[in-house]
């Protein structure tokens, strides 16, 4: 099995974050930019995978694990919102919710 | 019996107490029960004290009763400790007296009136007051019933809040006496800081510490006793600080009698007679004293004279009056001031008293000129009244204010101050003349308003108590010509122990007494003829004199009490409010004003980033994270 090089590894964790980056700017539903914020963890999950494994260590895969832990905590208080933004405005867009300005 | 001494000022603030808390749910009769009730049993307690004083003195002719102390810090040690002396007693004899007395005339003059228990809690307040100001043992005592009395002044004077022009009155005479009280509290700390006591009496007192350790016009008791001066000026109305007194009457008329006339007001005559060691230390303030009460009954008699308001003849007259005492004072005459001070208390009281019933009975009527003929529908009051004036004018041999004012003349010249003899015997003149300019210009002519309101018992005795004071005040104290009675001045020697200068009097100068005397009584019988020429029989020539430009512009000016209130206008009250003006919005405040509009600017700045929209926060954060991984990369 041929490894994977680092900078392989890296490049695509670098092209997943840009990617969920684009996302959370550009998307409008909070929905999208909810899962735009995954890939970006996941993106920045792999390159600690992928660091870990070329220097031989499970500190990586440690690290992974408390990003998704994290991730889990922060899609339940991000649904919980989105609920209540839907119930409020009847829409899941974020601009609706531009009242909240100081 | 001069264990009860604690009761005599007690007893006026317990029915303050008790009209203060419970005196709206009182019915009239009860407010009046305890109101006059209190001030009556102080004045029994203090007659019974004054003859259990006067059939056997105490020791030392002074008497001191410690109730407790008051504050302990270090050495000092004030007492709530009364001291009943000749000086006090008589003091506190005409206080609870002729306070009584004004007290049961008010409960059928203020009859008709809003606030009667305020106005009974107000005076009981401020007896009480006036009694802790004369027994005080210490000096800090006293101040602090020299500023109870000056807060009565206050309230009273402004008791009919609703008219705007009462509290400005009383605003005025509690803003010019505080430039007085000032005074007085420096002079108090000066004391203090040199002597280490602010008790008056005794060995350790500072009426003999003085004595010892100063020397006779040294620097020290010059500045102390020109402080107290200081207030005694601004409490007793006299030049340069009487402006507050006729703007004063603005006050119920009883206020007036028993405040503006009969006792507080000659708190500041007290008060030097009290320290008249410091006096006699400092010369030259002394006989700042004579001269200042020598200015101050010329100027006031020349404006009782202009005046059209019944009050504030009354009321010049007044200030008048105590430039005589000043004046006794100024020439070492201790006993003729109080002397004066006792007889005045009597007919001036009686004076505002017998004006209270008339301004009733013409409703609230106070223009001489619109009254005339009220000897026919006021026969008992025009007769007291007419008494009171004759006293008060000087009237040879039967008045007791002819006794006392010739007693104070006579020491004058007998002080070798001719001058101040002479302009004090025009002021006896101008006295006589508006004295009883008033009297036939209100009581005599044809009448000119219909009386609708006759006095009642109430009103009638205190009035037949008082005339009949004003005629036989003046007999316990005879002229030393006449023969050797003069219980009062011995009585009062016993006050003033310390005293330096030589008693006049003697052989030798009897025939100088009797040409004196024979004067005053011209220049009095002179001046009521005069005003009856006057006021009664020929106005024309009146009129004459004060139509021509000249005495228009006299008139004007004395009118105007000698343009005093427009010089303070001009000097103190209008720069203060320029000053007031420009500074409205604080110079200082500018500074931290800037700094803080700085800082808002920023805030606003910073506040249009605020957009509420998410993405641009998420922009932001990305452009953050972006520089700061530059920064680390490319550093």
């Amino acid at each position: 099995m041929a490894a994977v090089s680092m900078e392989h590894g890296l490049i695509l964790a670098g092209v997943l974050f840009a990617l969920g980056l684009i996302g959370v700017l550009v998307r409008r539903n909070i929905i999208f930019m909810l899962m735009s914020i995954e890939v970006m963890l996941n993106a920045s999950g792999l390159a600690f995978v992928v660091a870990g494994s070329n220097w031989g260590t499970a500190d990586g895969q440690v690290m992974f694990i408390f990003i998704l832990t994290m991730a889990a905590a922060e899609v339940a208080v991000g649904l919980a919102l989105v609920l209540q933004l839907y119930r409020r405005f009847k829409t899941l867009d974020v601009d609706a919710a531009s009242k909240m300005r100081g | 019996m001069l264990e009860l001494l604690w009761l005599i000022p007690i007893l006026p603030f317990i029915g303050f107490l008790v009209l203060v808390l419970i005196g709206t749910r009182l019915s009239r009769a009860g407010v009046a029960a305890i109101g006059v009730g209190s001030i009556g049993i102080s004045a029994v307690v203090s007659l019974l004290c004054g003859f259990s004083f006067m059939s056997s003195p105490p020791p030392g002719d002074a008497f001191s009763q410690t109730l407790w102390t008051w504050m302990k810090v270090g050495s000092f040690a004030p007492g709530i400790t009364f001291h009943l002396d000749a000086l006090s007693l008589l003091m506190t004899l005409v206080v609870t007296v002729v306070g009584f007395l004004i007290h049961l005339y008010s409960t059928e003059y203020m009859n008709d009136e809003d606030g009667y228990s305020r106005f009974f809690a107000y005076m009981n307040l401020f007896v009480g007051s006036m009694l802790t100001l004369i027994l005080a043992d210490n000096l800090i005592l006293l101040y602090l019933g020299w500023e109870g009395v000056g807060l009565c002044s206050y309230l009273l004077i402004g008791f009919w809040y609703k008219d705007p022009a009462n509290g400005l009155a009383a605003r005025k005479a509690f803003t010019i006496t505080r430039v007085g009280d000032t005074a007085m509290a420096l002079g108090l700390f000066l004391l203090f800081a040199h002597l280490r006591t602010l008790n008056i009496h005794g060995d350790g007192g500072i009426l003999a510490l003085a004595m010892s350790q100063w020397m006779e016009g040294s620097g020290l008791a010059i500045a102390a006793a020109a402080l107290l001066l200081g207030g005694a000026l601004g409490k007793s109305g006299q030049l340069p600080l009487q402006t507050w007194l006729p703007d004063a009457m603005a006050g119920p008329t009883p206020v007036s009698a028993l405040i503006h006339a009969a006792t507080m007001v000659t708190a500041g005559v007290y008060l030097i007679a009290r320290t008249y060691v410091l006096f006699e230390l400092a010369p030259a303030v002394q006989f700042a004293v004579a001269l200042i009460g020598t200015i101050t009954l010329f100027v006031a008699g020349c404006s009782a004279l202009t005046q059209r308001d019944m009050k504030r003849i009354l009321a010049y007259s007044t200030i008048s009056q105590i430039g005589y005492m000043f004046l006794a004072l100024g020439v070492g005459a201790w006993s003729a001031a109080m002397f004066h001070f006792m007889t005045h208390a009597f007919f001036k009281a009686l004076l505002f008293l017998g004006a209270g019933v008339v301004i009733l009975a013409l409703h609230h009527e106070q223009d001489i000129f619109n009254m005339g003929g009220l000897r026919r529908a006021l026969p008992l009051t025009s007769k007291t009244f007419i008494i009171g004036a004759a006293a008060l004018a000087g009237f040879p041999f039967i008045t007791a204010g002819f006794y006392s004012k010739d007693l104070i003349l006579w020491k004058v010249w007998s002080a070798h101050q001719p001058w101040l003899y002479i302009v004090g015997l025009g002021g006896a003149l101008l006295t006589a003349l508006y004295s009883f300019r008033l009297v036939f210009i209100a009581f005599f002519g044809e009448a000119k308003s219909h009386v609708v309101k006759k006095p009642g018992a109430c009103m009638k005795i205190p009035l037949t108590i008082l005339a009949a004071l004003a005629i036989i005040g003046g007999l316990i104290e005879l002229p030393h010509a006449w023969g050797n009675w003069q219980p009062f001045s011995k009585f009062m020697e016993s006050a003033f122990p310390l005293t330096a200068s030589v008693e006049h009097g003697g052989h030798g100068k009897a025939a100088a007494e009797l040409i004196l005397q024979g004067i005053a009584v011209v220049v009095s019988v002179v001046g009521i003829s005069l005003a009856y020429l006057f006021f009664l029989r020929k106005q024309i020539f009146v009129e004459g004199v004060a139509g021509s430009s000249v005495g228009v512009a006299v008139h004007r000016f004395w009118f105007a009490g000698w343009g005093f209130d427009w010089l303070y206008d001009k000097v103190f009250v209008q720069p203060v409010v320029w000053a007031a003006r420009i500074n409205k919005n604080d110079i200082i405040d500018f500074i931290y004003r800037l700094f803080a509009g700085i800082i808002q600017i920023f805030h606003f700045i910073f506040c249009l980033t605020q957009t509420g929209r998410v993405r641009w926060y998420a922009v932001g954060i990305a452009f953050g994270a972006v520089v700061i991984v530059a920064m680390v990369v490319l550093s």
